[in-house]
């Protein structure tokens, strides 16, 4: 099957989707090694949904994001190096060391932020597409969560407000089938979460969360019906985590879920699938699809370096940022 | 200067704020044609239109975060929650993001929010919704907090309060909507952390906030009679505090009492009466004494509830204790 995407767009994506796997990596690895406090929730595996969904919009569309959050944040346009810098809490980081991993915001490319609370950005999502409303633009907000946060009245609360006043707001579940240990079939009442657009009278689509042209054409449907005026919509992008919950989850969660299952999606590697689509479509080769990857490559390094040299935030700057000074 | 009541100070500083900001945004329940619970913005959905006055179903997780995703892109907004009780189910978006999304993103966050809610008992609404939750949100990084208690001074703090680009917790008192007091047609802005000298004196401090400054003024007035002239400070914002006067004030009076409608146990007369001791210990001629309600829920009947919210009579036992009269 031909692809019925422009050249350039698939070239696009696939880096993309290529850099999130490659930042990852690095980010698991810099985890390791100390570099990185807390916790990483890498999203390796999901980086389709990242990509396609965050290739529909305009960097003055707005994003909110979830605690999985760093492919959506370098779909979305961040710079790698000022992530990079966020997650080794230095200065230089998009929120000068005081968020982390879970907490990258860059407003002037739309992000507003991710979210340690599952289903916490939701009901901000909503706020931000009222003052659209109100201003009168045309922007769109899209809206990540996981499975799990559809469990949360948050979800509820802001799907049916949202459709009520017929918001933009595009509603993203990336169905990665996994709430930490608990399985999405013994937390969600339903088969499908798009069924639950039912309850609030907007379009719901389940969809392959690991193939990046459907992501991409469901997802340009909805945001440009949102865009018109048309109001929202939820899409469940049903994909999964290939390292696990953490970088402290054992054996990247073999205590709840089987070898044969993870070796399953493996074979449906979103990265994968789509490289050897665009080696089948000659769009990339052997030569071509070397040279992405080391560019890709040199970007993360790039960006590590660029961590790495940053300072840390002063000691003084513990008690500045809690309110905005006239 | 004409007598209007607390209700109409504050409708008409909502009127006047509206009409200055064409961006200004009010959301919460039964907020437009039925004019809110206790009639502060009737009229307003006629004269501002459904865009800008947003009268919400019952839900208050959706009604803090979309107000303040509305905020963050550029919508003033005032989210109003109906009792002081229910900020209880909008919690998580109180504490996890409305008062951390500045500081976690590195200060880049602009939150133009007020979210303007009442409490206190006295009028038999019984457990849910009589409370004086102030000290939960004291507790909280990030949050301003502010209790007027006239209707002066909640023109003149509601204006600071919508004008600010901070979060602001603006918590009214039921038993004071009706008062009535003096209120100047022109425009004048209160500051926060600038509390008020409600009345002179110079045997002993009473520090109270909101209704309870009421009962101060009472009880002053009693002990006037017994030649005992107490100093009344309404506090009027405890974030920030203006901690100075009421040192400024002890340092005189070398006696001090603090009244608030909260439980006693990690009331806001715990911090301060800590911070008294902390910055003002030599000047003490006794320990510093609380009033506050009893460590149980308000319960519904009229003499049990009578017991539990603290009085004038509450105020004078304390005075005359810290006076050695008892």
């Amino acid at each position: 099957m031909s692809i019925p995407l422009d050249e350039n767009l698939c070239l696009k994506l696939y880096e993309r989707m290529l850099t999130i796997r490659m930042f990852e990596e690095k980010a698991i690895e810099l985890f390791e090694h100390n570099l990185i406090r807390g916790n990483v929730h890498p999203c390796i595996g999901q980086e389709a949904v990242s990509a396609g969904v965050c290739a529909t919009l305009r960097r003055d569309d707005y994003m909110l994001n979830t605690h999985r959050g760093h492919g959506n944040c370098i779909a979305k346009g961040a710079d790698l190096k000022r992530m990079m810098a966020e997650l080794l809490g230095k200065e230089t980081g998009y929120c000068r060391g005081k968020g982390g991993s879970m907490h990258i915001a860059d407003f002037e490319g739309g992000n507003l932020g991710a979210n340690g609370i599952v289903g916490g950005g939701i009901p901000i999502a909503v706020g931000a597409g009222i003052s659209v409303q109100n201003r009168g633009t045309d922007q769109v907000v899209v809206c990540f969560f996981g499975d799990g946060a559809t469990n949360q009245g948050t979800f509820h609360e802001s799907l049916n407000l949202a459709a009520l006043w017929k918001l933009p707001v595009v509603f993203i579940c990336e169905n990665n089938q996994y709430g930490l240990s608990t399985p999405v079939r013994e937390a969600v009442s339903i088969f499908r979460i798009s069924d639950r657009a039912i309850a609030y009278g907007i379009p719901g689509v389940s969809l392959d969360g690991n193939d990046v042209i459907e992501v991409y054409t469901k997802t340009v449907e909805a945001v440009e019906r949102a865009r018109a005026g048309e109001g929202p919509a939820l899409l469940d992008c049903v994909t999964y985590r290939f390292f696990g919950h953490f970088t402290g989850d054992p054996g990247r969660g073999i205590n709840y879920r089987s070898k044969e299952e993870m070796n399953q999606w493996l074979d449906r590697c979103p990265v994968k699938q789509f490289k050897e689509q665009l080696f089948r479509e000659k769009i990339v080769t052997e030569e071509t699809g070397k040279a992405i990857e080391a560019k890709v490559r040199a970007s993360i390094e790039e960006a590590v370096r660029f961590a790495k040299e940053s300072p840390f935030p002063s000691p003084e700057e513990t008690t500045q940022d809690l309110f905005l000074l006239k | 200067m004409p007598e209007i009541t607390f209700v109409e100070s504050l409708r008409m500083t909502l009127k006047e704020e509206m009409e200055r900001d064409p961006s200004l945004m009010l959301i919460g329940e039964d907020i437009g044609r039925y004019g809110s619970i206790f009639g502060v913005t009737k009229g307003l959905l006629e004269e501002f239109g459904p865009h800008r006055i947003r009268s919400t179903p019952i839900s208050e997780s959706a009604i803090i975060g979309s107000a303040l995703g509305a905020a963050m892109t550029g919508t003033r907004t005032i989210a109003e929650i109906m009792y002081v009780d229910f900020t209880t189910c909008a919690m998580d978006q109180i504490v996890n993001q409305v008062a951390k999304m500045r500081y976690m993103s590195g200060g880049k966050a602009k939150i133009p929010l007020v979210i303007r809610t009442q409490g206190g008992g006295g009028r038999g609404n019984a457990a849910q919704h009589s409370q004086s939750l102030e000290a939960l949100f004291l507790h909280i990084p990030g949050l301003k907090i502010v209790m007027p208690s006239t209707p002066y001074d909640a023109r003149g703090l509601l204006k600071t309060a919508i004008r600010d680009d901070n979060p602001v917790m603006f918590i009214e008192h039921k038993l004071l909507y009706a008062t009535k007091g003096s209120v100047p047609d022109g425009e004048y802005l209160i500051p926060f952390g600038q509390s008020d000298i409600k009345r002179k004196g110079k045997d002993v401090t009473i520090a109270a906030i909101s209704y309870m400054v009421m009962k101060a003024l009472k009880a002053a007035q009693r002990l006037a009679g017994e030649g005992i002239e107490a100093e009344v400070i309404d506090l009027r914002s405890l974030v920030p505090l203006d901690l100075d006067s009421i040192l400024q004030s002890v340092r005189k009076t070398n006696r001090v009492v603090i009244v608030h409608e909260g439980c006693r146990r990690n009331g806001i007369g715990a911090e301060i009466s800590s911070l008294i001791q902390e910055e003002a210990f030599d000047f003490l001629d006794a320990p510093v004494e609380r009033v506050g309600s009893l460590n149980v829920p308000i319960p519904y009947a009229e003499p049990l509830e009578k017991a539990v919210i603290p009085d004038e009579e509450d105020i004078v036992t304390a005075v005359k204790k810290v006076l050695y009269r008892t």
